[in-house]
């Protein structure tokens, strides 16, 4: 049974992945990441993990070198953070499509320009596309269980696919706050070793990222594709066997009071508990309001996401970035399209919320829920707007 | 040739064939050939470097000639041979 | 759930306070959260750091704008820094000072109770270094009685080793030493 420990999320994260028997690491620093850098880099430096830790020279060489790890069949690991990840971009769809089961830790951060450095999404939704499973976590223990889970998600048979762990900068990776940290014997148990799909070997040469024409390309993406759609049912399965494990079940859309909601709101990420005191206060006054919280990006959760939403009439959207002269948020586009087809649907709003660290208060929550609710003649619904935004 | 359809492709389309790449005839792009003249040639072996294809090989005398079946002809063994052994004569 | 705002200046340790502080509640089988004001950290500028600490679980994220304590580790920062900003009138306000409570409460015109403790002093004779960032929890935990001086041990030991009975010093005399006016 592990122990109920109060520690550093960053750290937290890192010594998570030390338990995962990693052969290989390739973490460049960036801030709010730089925890989770140097304490794994503390973990093989003082003997504690046997791990080849290579210090790179940018999250481009960073990403590069997992590749080559991972190709080689080590269990590697890397982590990073906003313009880092977008120093990774080029080489992200690499990894997926050569089904490299990489983990790769985000401290989610803004992007630049103007610097930043403090939490949105704005860094992991131009990467929706690479191809990659996505989780998203909302608290130091989401943030500890699954980035072991994302291990053997990636490195399942049905899968070969890798896996970026969200996990909000700052918010999350600056919190010192309590979870309980499951023992080497426990991760041992629930994560088998690492058996690769093929491996960069003298004794078996084969060739991975070779050069594809017209004549195959269509094929390879719709096999990537496919890919990723079934890694949906391993997600789930692992997520049950953790329950069974450690007694923590996780579900690939979480909800909250969302039963007989009226009226929802969606979070994705460490705003989600606070999103959940401002259902509280509602239901207090009466309002039905629920809450459902996005666990998993990509591959899209489209039955699950249905399955919860019933017969709610209004749904906000949460979005922590925005598509620029587009639709809105990326989530907001994302759910509009998901319950397209659907007969009955509810009226969708989307606030663009806590943008580049803005802090966002239950009371906050509360407000747009009564905005929603005041809006009788549903001329908010379908748009876009920056919550808190000095006019 | 029958092309595989999605189903069909290993994960991650892994070459698993070690150096399947022989079954590509780069020959067929040749429109010049490189002919040896054995009597110029001193056997430096400077044309079996040079060569990008990899296709000069040394024959049991120790001279040079190139596989047909993936010299492109290119020209630079016989632009490298300072002893000008080799020539390039049209296809054809 | 009792929030706390601590100010000090990059470098003096508030960060690594509130960290100690939040383990050492949760070791004790306590809900608590520590975290930095979020950004760049400059030394010498002032900073704060935010503590929760309460029985049950805690789900707000969000900022702490409405302390119910205020802990002020360097009092230089008085008349810089708006410290007793959203502070609960009902509050507590703590500062490292050699000054009294009443003259603290006289310059700062704030009615709620005010704690004060010569941390510094305390820190330079203990452990021979003007840096009163532990001195102050057993400050804090005088005032606030969460839980016990004695929690702190195990967190303190694990982060100072052969210097931890120094730092434990301290905060014990920081604890017996402080003034408190209501």
């Amino acid at each position: 049974m592990g122990k109920r420990i109060g520690m550093e999320v960053a750290v937290a994260v890192a010594e998570a992945v030390g338990l995962c028997n990693i052969d290989m690491a390739a973490v460049y620093p960036i801030t709010p990441q730089s925890h989770i850098a140097e304490h794994l880099s503390d973990l093989v430096a003082d003997g504690h993990i046997d791990c080849e830790f290579v210090t790179v020279e940018s999250e481009h060489s960073a990403m590069s070198a997992v590749i080559g790890a991972s190709g080689a069949g080590a269990r590697s690991y890397t982590a990073t953070s906003s313009q880092g990840l977008m120093l990774m971009h080029e080489l992200l769809p690499i990894a997926s499509a050569m089904r490299l089961p990489i983990v790769m830790g985000i401290a989610n951060r803004a992007v630049s320009g103007p610097l930043n450095i403090l939490n949105d999404h704005s860094d992991i939704m131009p990467q929706r596309d690479a191809g990659w499973i996505a989780l998203f976590v909302e608290n130091a223990q989401e943030a500890v269980d699954l980035s072991i889970a994302a291990f053997k998600i990636a490195e399942h048979k049905d899968v070969m696919l890798p896996v970026s762990v969200n996990i909000d900068g700052f918010q999350l990776t600056h919190m010192v706050e309590p979870f309980e940290m499951p023992t080497q014997e426990e991760v041992n148990e629930f994560l088998p070793p690492f058996v690769p799909h093929a491996t960069l070997h003298p004794s078996k040469p084969v060739t991975m990222g070779a050069f594809a024409m017209s004549d195959y390309f269509t094929e390879i993406m719709k096999a990537k594709d496919e890919a990723v759609k079934a890694s949906k049912k391993v997600i789930q399965q692992v997520f049950d066997e953790w329950g069974e494990k450690f007694g923590r079940p996780y579900k690939l859309v979480e909800t909250y009071k969302a039963d007989d909601a009226d009226v929802m709101m969606l979070t994705m990420g460490s705003m989600g508990e606070t999103a959940q005191m401002a259902i509280d206060e509602l239901r207090a006054k009466g309002v039905k309001a629920g809450l459902v919280k996005l666990r998993l990006w990509r591959p899209f959760p489209f039955e699950e996401l249905k399955a919860v939403i019933g017969n709610a009439k209004k749904l906000i959207v949460t979005d922590r970035a925005c598509s620029f002269g587009g639709p809105g948020g990326p989530v907001f586009s994302e759910i509009k399209s998901a319950l397209y087809a659907e007969a009955r649907r509810p009226l969708i709003y989307n606030y663009i919320i806590g943008l580049g660290g803005r802090d966002v208060q239950v009371k906050e929550f509360v407000g747009m829920f009564e905005n929603v609710l005041a809006d009788t003649a549903n001329k908010a619904a379908d748009t876009y707007e920056f919550w808190g935004v000095r006019e | 040739m029958t092309l595989k359809t999605w189903r069909e492709l290993p994960i991650g389309c892994v070459v698993s064939e070690p150096g399947s790449a022989s079954e590509y005839h780069t020959g067929s792009w040749r429109s010049q050939r490189p002919i040896w003249n054995d009597t110029k040639c001193i056997k430096c072996g400077i044309c079996y470097v040079f060569c990008p294809e990899g296709c000069v090989q040394q024959t049991e005398e120790g001279f040079f000639k190139a596989n047909m079946d993936y010299c492109k002809g290119c020209g630079i063994c016989a632009h490298e041979c300072w002893p000008r052994a080799i020539k390039m004569v049209e296809e054809g | 759930m009792i929030e706390v705002r601590w100010h000090g200046r990059g470098g003096q340790g508030a960060v690594t306070s509130v960290e100690l502080l939040a383990v050492s509640a949760i070791a004790a089988g306590k809900y608590a959260q520590g975290f930095p004001s979020f950004g760049p950290e400059r030394r010498g500028a002032p900073v704060a750091a935010f503590t929760r600490i309460d029985d049950k679980k805690i789900n707000v994220r969000s900022g702490i704008y409405e302390p119910d304590v205020v802990l002020v580790l360097d009092s230089s920062l008085i008349g810089l820094v708006p410290v007793t900003d959203g502070l609960k009138p009902d509050g507590k306000l703590i500062v490292n000072t050699p000054k009294t409570p009443e003259e603290i409460r006289r310059e700062l015109n704030f009615q709620g109770t005010v704690a004060t403790v010569d941390g510094t002093g305390i820190a330079r004779k203990e452990m021979g270094v003007p840096i009163a960032n532990t001195t102050m929890i057993g400050a804090l935990l005088k005032v606030i009685g969460v839980m016990e001086l004695d929690a702190m041990k195990d967190a303190i030991d694990r982060r100072f080793g052969r210097i931890a009975q120094k730092n434990l010093n301290a905060m014990k005399r920081a604890y017996d030493e402080i003034k408190i006016l209501n």
